[in-house]
């Protein structure tokens, strides 16, 4: 590359983008008339893209402004048939916190040791082929199959303790049986995400580290797993989003009712073990379409989980951001 | 730091004798078992869910054969009695010919990817290459943010806004009195499932597009410039094709997506059990239909009765096989172009 003039911008350029292109571009004859629509064609798409997701984001915190109130968030939503019966938004908000807790208590160790296997060990090269393809046959399961197995794990009589049960009929639907399946939504992001981190790190820091007489557990543990920090949350996060976003597997698995509903009485163990619901299913149960229909109430719900996914977006970014600032290895 | 031998110091202090172990807690050995047992593991997974999807699949499929893909009779109907066979405790019933909500399912599917692969490389094309500096610092995130949207928040502007739009200005009094014996437009329609699936895919489509553009030697492009042809043809003829492998997985990941999309389609498809057909003209993109995802979440509760059970895990095996088949596909696709590739 040194030393020739290169005559198209590269693509993640360094100082100057505009300057070089400029002098060979006057010597091309003009574009063809079919080439110049196609430019115009991408213009617009691109402009079409942003337009939609400025509209979204906008009409949302315009319907936010107007239904949304503070004290929603501390009053429990109640069945009802006006606004002002139907409460507040409390319990789906915890909801979907305590999914989010759930999932990731078990997709982050899982993910990052799969992706550590992958990336370090793999061996026998057949299983890390095999395994590569399970991760990516769990990405592409539709998660309302995902549910509907998980109904078939979570109502055996052996599994009965995490959630209600009655005359021996295990219900299978709780926060256990929903974070445990949502888990398996968030595990391809994780192990993907971390894998490319751990894969961006050059040999010569796992050699540097053998050399000082480290195990390979010891440099995983202490070198590679803190130089790949970034990417793991990146992972985590995307993961995050997507727990939140999903409704199929807590409409199945949760029960999707408006409250909590525990069972037993011990604390905490009683909700997990319940039914509840999530901003998800709030939505979904709220909508015109749903069994509550208030569809303010369902706008409030939709504009606090637009910004947590704006929320997580940006956190994403500013991971980026910093670990671009940091250096890469290459340097 | 000299690290002393173990002669030296013997006898060895009590505490001090983990530093001269052969086997520390975390030897490589007990800890690539242990990673590779939590691997196992989760194929064991993913094996278990198919057999046990296939396995409770299976009587649906027994009882009806191939007819369980055709045509005849309504959906709903059959599911109903389905419903009610496994309630009351007499024989059950499993027939069920799911036609309407498959050619749905091809129809929402087929549509929203077609019109998402020709936006998406547009803008993966626009945003690699052409986008000025500060469009592309624009389109990044948007791309992303459109990425992340709960489902269910598009569900939402579907039955709020799109729908409402669709049934009050784009379907006359005169239309809907002409299939009022068959069924209702109110804007629950194709079109708006389409419309709405498209923007959720296509952003799944454009970042993994935009990665494979992105990876193309510069090298290449340049020298095709070099030649004298201008950069809109090169990047299409050079970038874009050799880009083909990308292109191919985010089509089959965005069409996977698109199959499994179950919440969005139950609100905003109008869940009959009805299939659009083509030779009513204009009609055809607001009628009203439910694909295969959908049916699933909106006869949830039917979860309970046995054959209506395993009727739903019929639905639920026929979407695993075709998402399997999506990524077979996809694979064998990407295979031969990059043998292509090599040769070139």
């Amino acid at each position: 590359m040194t030393g020739v003039a290169s005559p198209t911008r590269p693509t993640a350029s360094p100082p100057k983008p505009g300057a070089a292109p400029k002098p060979i571009r006057r010597q091309t004859p003009p574009w063809r008339l079919v080439d110049r629509l196609g430019l115009v064609a991408c213009w617009a798409m691109g402009v079409l893209f942003c337009a939609i997701a400025a509209a979204i984001v906008i009409y949302f915190l315009i319907q936010g402004l107007k239904y949304l109130r503070p004290d929603m968030l501390w009053t429990r939503p109640h069945q009802g048939f006006t606004q002002a019966q139907t409460g507040g938004l409390q319990d789906p908000l915890l909801g979907t916190l305590l999914v989010a807790a759930l999932g990731m208590a078990i997709a982050l160790p899982v993910g990052v040791a799969i992706a550590v296997w992958l990336s370090e060990y793999g061996r026998p090269a057949a299983l890390a082929r095999v395994v590569e393809s399970t991760v990516e046959a769990i990405a592409g399961t539709p998660s309302i199959v995902l549910a509907l197995f998980g109904t078939l794990i979570f109502s055996s009589t052996a599994l009965g303790f995490l959630t209600r049960t009655s005359e021996g009929v295990v219900f299978g639907r709780s926060f256990f049986a929903a974070g445990a399946m949502l888990s398996l939504v968030a595990l391809p992001l994780v192990v993907g995400s971390t894998r490319e981190g751990l894969q961006a790190i050059p040999q010569h820091i796992r050699e540097a580290s053998y050399a000082a007489g480290k195990t390979k557990a010891a440099t995983t543990r202490r070198i590679l797993l803190p130089a790949c920090r970034p990417q793991v949350a990146t992972g985590a996060m995307l993961g995050l989003g997507r727990i939140i976003g999903d409704t199929a597997i807590i409409v199945v698995l949760l029960g999707a009712t408006l409250t909590f509903e525990p069972v037993g009485s011990t604390w905490l163990t009683n909700i997990l073990r319940g039914t509840g619901g999530t901003l998800t299913s709030y939505v979904y149960q709220a909508s015109p379409t749903g069994e509550l229909n208030q569809p303010q109430k369902a706008y409030a719900a939709a504009t606090i989980l637009l910004l947590m996914v704006l929320i997580l977006n940006a956190a994403v970014d500013v991971v980026h951001r910093r670990a671009r600032k940091a250096g890469s290895w290459s340097s | 730091m000299t690290r002393p031998l173990p002669e030296e110091v013997l006898p060895l202090d009590p505490e001090e004798q983990h530093l001269f172990q052969d086997q520390p807690r975390w030897s490589d050995r007990r800890v690539e078992l242990a990673l590779g047992a939590l691997v196992c593991s989760v194929i064991a997974l993913l094996v278990a869910m198919i057999v046990f999807v296939f396995v409770h699949a299976w009587p649906s499929f027994a009882h009806n054969g191939l007819a369980w893909f055709g045509p005849g009779g309504s959906v709903d109907d059959q599911l109903q009695t389905i419903f009610q066979s496994g309630e009351s405790g007499g024989q059950y019933v499993y027939t069920f010919h799911a036609w309407p909500l498959i050619w749905s399912t091809i129809l929402v599917t087929g549509g929203a990817v077609l019109i998402a692969f020709v936006a998406s490389l547009l803008v993966a094309v626009f945003i690699v290459e052409f986008a000025p500096e500060w469009m592309r610092n624009v389109l990044q995130p948007v791309v992303r943010l459109l990425a992340s949207v709960p489902s269910v928040v598009y569900g939402l502007i579907g039955v709020l806004v799109i729908v409402p739009f669709i049934g009050n200005h784009l379907i006359t009094e005169s239309s809907k009195a002409s299939v009022a014996g068959v069924i209702q437009l109110s804007g629950y329609s194709l079109a708006a499932a389409v419309l709405i699936l498209t923007v959720m895919i296509a952003p799944i489509m454009v970042s993994i597009f935009s990665d494979g553009l992105r990876a193309v030697p510069r090298s290449w492009l340049e020298g095709s410039l070099a030649m004298g042809i201008n950069r809109w043809r090169s990047f299409w003829k050079i970038a874009v094709r050799t880009a083909r492998p990308a292109i191919v997985a985010g089509t089959v990941l965005a069409t996977a997506r698109a199959l499994g999309e179950a919440v969005m389609l139950a609100m905003v498809s109008g869940s009959v059990g009805f299939a659009p057909n083509p030779a009513d003209g204009l009609i055809f993109f607001v009628e009203p239909s439910r694909p295969l995802a959908p049916t699933i979440i909106t006869r949830i509760d039917d979860l309970a009765s046995k054959p209506a059970n395993q009727t739903l895990f019929a639905i639920a095996a026929v979407l695993l096989f075709s998402a399997a088949m999506l990524s077979l596909t996809g694979w064998v696709a990407k295979r031969s172009m990059k043998r292509y590739l090599a040769v070139a």
